[in-house]
């Protein structure tokens, strides 16, 4: 017998749990790089020739890579209909596009940063680099840590199971997106 | 009243201010402060639990009693509103304002040790007759002083009590401040900010003297009458002297 | 990952499947039991402070009598001295305040007193545990590294801080980063299970005021917390890259800025002194109005006010930066909203005042530590004014002035505050009644030397005495013969205290093992916890959970013959 606590059975805000938990892992997430861009940013304001460097990024691979997240952000709705539809071996299906279009981007950005790297720009080269590898890097760490979630996700609503989950991380991985977004412009566009 | 008792001296223009604000901020939140104590204690012993004597059933929305709790917004409001006006008015004096100097002293904070550039005769910084010395500053009494402030390594905080002042040195910036002293006497310069190891170690004066015998010791000291005299002990000690404070300085 | 947790377990699927006979190791070394879990954040912090005292002793007894061999620690060289202050400051408030206050606490009461049997993710709760007890050894280990333990202060200011040629601790400075944000990692995790499990786990029938203060508080820390840690856990990714990697986010040589840290370090920092503060206010609102039988004064108002402070508690932190080297025409707006902040917590403190006017008040050991927490506060909350003025900060800054206004807040909440919901709540937790007369004595014997330790650190702050300097000697207008006495007095009166504790520990002891039998509700109060047996089983109400028809402060209610308490659960 499997008794769960009747804890996690209340809904008293009317909001299920877990879309609770994860809106509120968003907001402190949000806060993280809200810190580090803010601080970015008032760099970038002070300092004219952080356009110099950032002139060196590649605004094509920056785009193209927003066009990864993006279709990969799609999947992740397209998964969530199919699960709430009930259809559990779609919706794990599409959770594997979207955990493709994660890989797609981590090999674009190791394409990249190698480049870079070989090119002498490196984490310590000066302040704007320290930022742009800085940024990057927690980004993609939270790319890794949403696919890695997504194929367990995957696995059990392949049969079918824990369906709700499916939409959680989509919200999770939206949220990825997002911050994608922000960082586009302003290490890539603002030059 | 409370600080000028505690220290050895009120010594710049602006220290009495600071002591007067201390003084009024004491009497303003005292006076809501005891009141506050005198109730809290009355309540204690008046409501002490009595046989046959229940508790009153109040929710806190009777208008009767919460008049009293948010009556008193209006005073405490009002006493934050002469704090913050007199406060910002001592802090543009000292900080914001920069009156026009008679004379600029550099203070250089490292490691665990203070250097004082002065001006030397000519009363112009950086000439050739400034005079370097570490660890003790040379003021004249009723000489408006501007100081630029910098940093070699880490932070440190240039702090003289005497004069209630107070400022950050900052690796990588010059910060320029100002005091007038208004006594003579010899006080100690702190450091405030945690800087390592040494920051225990990093103790100073401040040597306030009147103009006359400021001057005279700028003479004395200056680099160019030092070459310019003749050949004497003194000289060649002030000048290996001068050579080790070089030798920090660059470091 | 801290996402993945949530996910994984969004349901807690597994969760209580060990419901019969589980073995020693799942029940008290990785339990998923709320109470335990609230337990070993309460020995562990219980543990911690009695670290962070005895470095308070050991830095304390150099400053009164210099260059002596301390006993227990040996002499304590500058390089000691800094790390000391540095781990105490650091342990007190990262791994004493909040893990008891809001951890183990919240943990243990928040289940209980919304009428719920556990969290709503007990598997996340094990791992914030694990990782906070994870995050106390790596603190600790710096002690036991070559170059020692970080000294740099608990503000941990770059360059001092990055750079290991100043501060001459080698790997002691990324050990302490590590170890906050680790610790930062497992409130976050906590503060998530919290939050939800207030918000969708309450027993039918509670409605959003019928919640127990404490709890309300709790959440509203945890909140702040989440929402003010962000820019300081980006900040020490910074700090560990400047430190190992060769960034240079804060090195002024080479185009960083040593400030921009003060900014992420205070913006966290200030509101955390809320995030702490929330926790103490709510167990003292429960406890008075237990042992007052009133209702909570205005219950709306207090929580208004928690509110009012959390939001405005963000907008001060370069109150602690004034002569740092900003824009000093920045100081003036920040004067003006520290100030502001007395509004909603001196309206707090009258509303915890007035709940007394008209009650029937018995002096118990928990209500002795509540009344003397809000004395204690609000010695603590007036000083905090004089720094507010920024005119007056340029003097009063880095005093002892200010450290004796830090401890008149931090010690009521995290020693006082405690003590008033420990010796509360210890029937519920273990079972067994306190000893009265030995929590009396306790009591007195703590509060008396607290007062005698920190008040004469407010004349010689006055008197310029610095911060973090490790003999005074070194400074004559610091080392006259009255200021030495009273460096004496107060280092005499903290072994006085801690020797205190011992009658604490003693009682804890006994009373746990030989004390009275506890009833399930010995001080007669309404919140729902003591309507669970006295410890509360696994599952809390194994036959069926509570339901809730009042507010939890309905005490001495017209409507109620026959007895001055009305607990929530009773049908009407
Ligand atoms: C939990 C802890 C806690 C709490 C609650 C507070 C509360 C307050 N603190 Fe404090 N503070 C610290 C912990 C805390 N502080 C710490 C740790 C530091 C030092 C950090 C370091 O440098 O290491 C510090 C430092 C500090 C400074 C920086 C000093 C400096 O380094 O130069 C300042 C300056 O503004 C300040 C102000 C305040 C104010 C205005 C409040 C207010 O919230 C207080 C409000 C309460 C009241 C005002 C009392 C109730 C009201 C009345 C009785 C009515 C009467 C009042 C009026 C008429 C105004 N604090
Ligand atoms: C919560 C915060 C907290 C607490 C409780 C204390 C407690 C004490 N502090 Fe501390 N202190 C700080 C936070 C705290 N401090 C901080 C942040 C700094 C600044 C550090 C820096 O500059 O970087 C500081 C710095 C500091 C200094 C300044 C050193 C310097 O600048 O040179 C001094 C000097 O006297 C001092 C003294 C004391 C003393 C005597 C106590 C005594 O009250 C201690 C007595 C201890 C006990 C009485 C513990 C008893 C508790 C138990 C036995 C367990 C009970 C537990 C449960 C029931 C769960 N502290
Ligand atoms: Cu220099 Cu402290
Ligand atoms: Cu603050």
């Amino acid at each position: 017998m499997s008794t769960r606590p009747i804890a996690t059975t209340r809904s008293a805000a009317g909001i299920p749990t877990a879309r609770l938990a994860v809106w509120w892992i968003i907001s402190s997430e949000i806060v993280i790089f809200g810190g580090l861009l803010g601080a970015y940013i008032m760099h970038r304001l002070a300092h004219g020739i952080w356009a110099d460097y950032a002139a060196n990024t590649n605004t094509m691979i920056g785009a193209t890579n927003t066009f990864v997240l993006l279709t990969s952000s799609l999947f992740a709705v397209l998964a969530h209909q199919a699960a709430e539809k009930g259809d559990g071996p779609k919706a794990a299906n599409f959770l594997y596009l979207t955990t493709l279009g994660g890989l797609i981007f981590l090999c674009i950005k190791a394409y990249e940063w190698n480049y870079e790297i070989s090119h002498g720009m490196t984490i310590t080269s000066n302040t704007f680099w320290s930022f742009y590898y800085t940024a990057a890097g927690i980004h993609a760490s939270h790319v890794i840590a949403g696919m890695i979630i997504m194929l367990f996700v995957a696995r059990t609503a392949k049969k079918n199971l824990e369906l709700q989950r499916v939409e959680i991380i989509g919200l999770y991985w939206h949220f990825v997106d997002v911050v994608w977004i922000f960082l586009f412009p302003l290490l890539y566009i603002a030059k | 009243m409370i600080l000028d008792s505690l220290l050895p001296a009120t010594a710049s223009t602006y220290a009495s201010q600071i002591d007067q604000l201390f003084d009024v901020i004491t009497v303003l939140v005292g006076i809501p402060f005891v009141i506050a104590c005198s109730l809290f204690f009355s309540f204690i012993f008046r409501f002490k639990k009595k046989e046959g004597k229940p508790a009153l059933y109040i929710t806190g929305n009777e208008h009767q009693y919460t008049k009293w709790i948010h009556g008193a917004h209006v005073p405490i409001l009002l006493f934050d509103v002469v704090i913050v006006v007199m406060a910002v008015n001592v802090w543009y004096t000292i900080k914001q304002d920069l009156p026009e100097a008679n004379s600029t002293v550099r203070v250089i904070a490292q490691q665990w040790a203070w250097t004082f550039v002065h001006p030397g005769p000519d009363n112009v910084i950086d000439t050739a007759d400034d005079i370097t010395t570490i660890n003790e500053l040379h003021v004249a009494k009723d000489t408006l002083y501007h100081f630029k402030l910098e940093s070699k390594d880490v932070l440190h905080n240039f702090s003289v009590p005497v004069f209630r002042l107070k400022q950050d040195a900052i690796p990588g910036r010059v910060i320029t401040g100002w005091f007038e002293p208004t006594v003579t006497g010899e006080h100690d310069i702190q450091c405030a900010e945690i800087c390592g190891i040494g920051h225990g170690l990093m103790p100073a004066r401040i040597i306030i003297e009147s103009p006359l015998q400021n001057a005279a010791w700028a003479q004395e000291n200056s680099p160019l009458a030092i070459a310019a005299a003749s050949e004497s002990e003194s000289e060649s000690e002030s000048k290996s002297e001068q050579e080790s404070e070089q030798e920090l300085a660059a470091r | 990952m801290a996402e993945l947790i949530p996910v994984e377990h969004a349901d807690g699927h597994e969760g209580h499947a060990e419901h019969h006979e589980m073995s020693f190791t799942a029940k008290y070394i990785f339990p998923l039991d709320h109470k335990m879990i609230g337990m070993q954040y309460m020995f562990t912090g219980m543990f911690m402070a009695v670290i962070g005292g005895f470095f308070a002793y050991a830095f304390r007894m150099q400053l009164a009598f210099p260059g002596m061999s301390v006993p227990g620690w040996g002499e304590v060289t500058p390089a000691a001295y800094n790390s000391l202050v540095t781990n105490h400051g650091t342990i007190m408030i990262f791994w004493v305040a909040m893990p008891v206050l809001i951890a183990a606490f919240g943990n243990y009461l928040i289940p209980l007193m919304i009428g719920a049997d556990d969290m709503v993710f007990p598997k996340i709760n094990r791992l914030s545990y694990q990782i906070f007890l994870l995050s106390s050894f790596v603190i600790l280990s710096a002690f036991f590294v070559e170059g020692g333990a970080f000294g740099g202060a608990w503000t941990a200011y770059p360059p001092l801080s990055t750079k290991a040629e100043y501060n001459l601790t080698g790997l002691g400075s990324t050990i302490w980063i590590t170890a906050v944000f680790l610790e930062f990692v497992a409130f976050l995790l906590g503060g998530i299970n919290f939050i939800t499990t207030a918000m969708n786990s309450r027993a039918p029938g509670m409605k959003m005021w019928d919640v127990p203060m404490i709890v309300w508080m709790i959440v509203i820390a945890s909140i702040l917390f989440m929402l003010s840690v962000g820019p300081l856990l980006a900040g020490g990714i910074m700090m560990i890259f400047d430190q190992n990697l060769g960034t240079a986010f804060f090195d002024p040589d080479r185009g960083g800025d040593p400030i921009l840290w003060q900014h992420l370090f205070w913006f966290f920092g200030h509101p955390e002194v809320y995030v702490v503060l929330l926790p103490a206010v709510g167990i003292v609102a429960e406890v008075i109005t237990t042992f007052s039988r009133k209702k909570l004064f205005g219950y709306r108002t207090v929580l208004y006010t928690a509110i009012g402070t959390g939001v405005l508690s963000f907008t001060v932190w370069a109150h602690h930066q004034f002569i740092a080297g900003i824009d000093p025409r920045m100081a003036n707006v920040f004067t003006v909203t520290t100030l502001l902040i007395s509004v909603p917590i001196a309206e707090m403190m009258f509303v915890y005042i007035a709940t007394l006017y008209g009650g029937s008040i018995t002096l118990t050991t928990p209500m002795l530590w509540a009344l003397s927490f809000i004395f204690e506060f609000l010695i603590g909350g007036i000083t905090g004014i004089f720094l507010g003025a920024s005119g007056n900060d340029i003097y009063m800054h880095d005093t002892y002035f200010v450290l004796a206004h830090f401890h008149y807040t931090f010690y009521p909440i995290a020693i006082i505050g405690t003590y008033a919901g420990f010796t509360y709540w210890f029937p519920k937790m273990f079972g067994r009644m306190m000893d009265d007369r030995l929590g009396k004595l306790h009591f007195w014997l703590t509060i008396i030397p607290f007062n005698l330790i920190f008040l004469p650190l407010f004349v010689l702050g006055a008197a310029g005495q610095h911060r973090r300097i490790y003999n005074f000697e070194n400074y004559p207008e610091l080392s006259l013969p009255w200021m030495q006495d009273l460096r004496q007095i107060a280092t005499i009166s903290l072994c006085v205290m801690l020797g205190a504790q011992l009658i604490f520990f003693y009682n804890v002891i006994k009373s746990w093992t030989s004390g009275p039998i506890a009833p399930k509700n010995p001080w007669q109060a309404n919140t729902l916890e003591w309507t669970a047996a006295s410890p509360p089983p696994h599952g809390n109400w194994p036959e069926g959970l509570p339901t809730v028809y009042r507010g939890p402060y309905e005490y001495s209610h017209p409507d109620r013959k026959g007895s001055d308490f009305w607990p929530q659960d009773e049908p009407a």
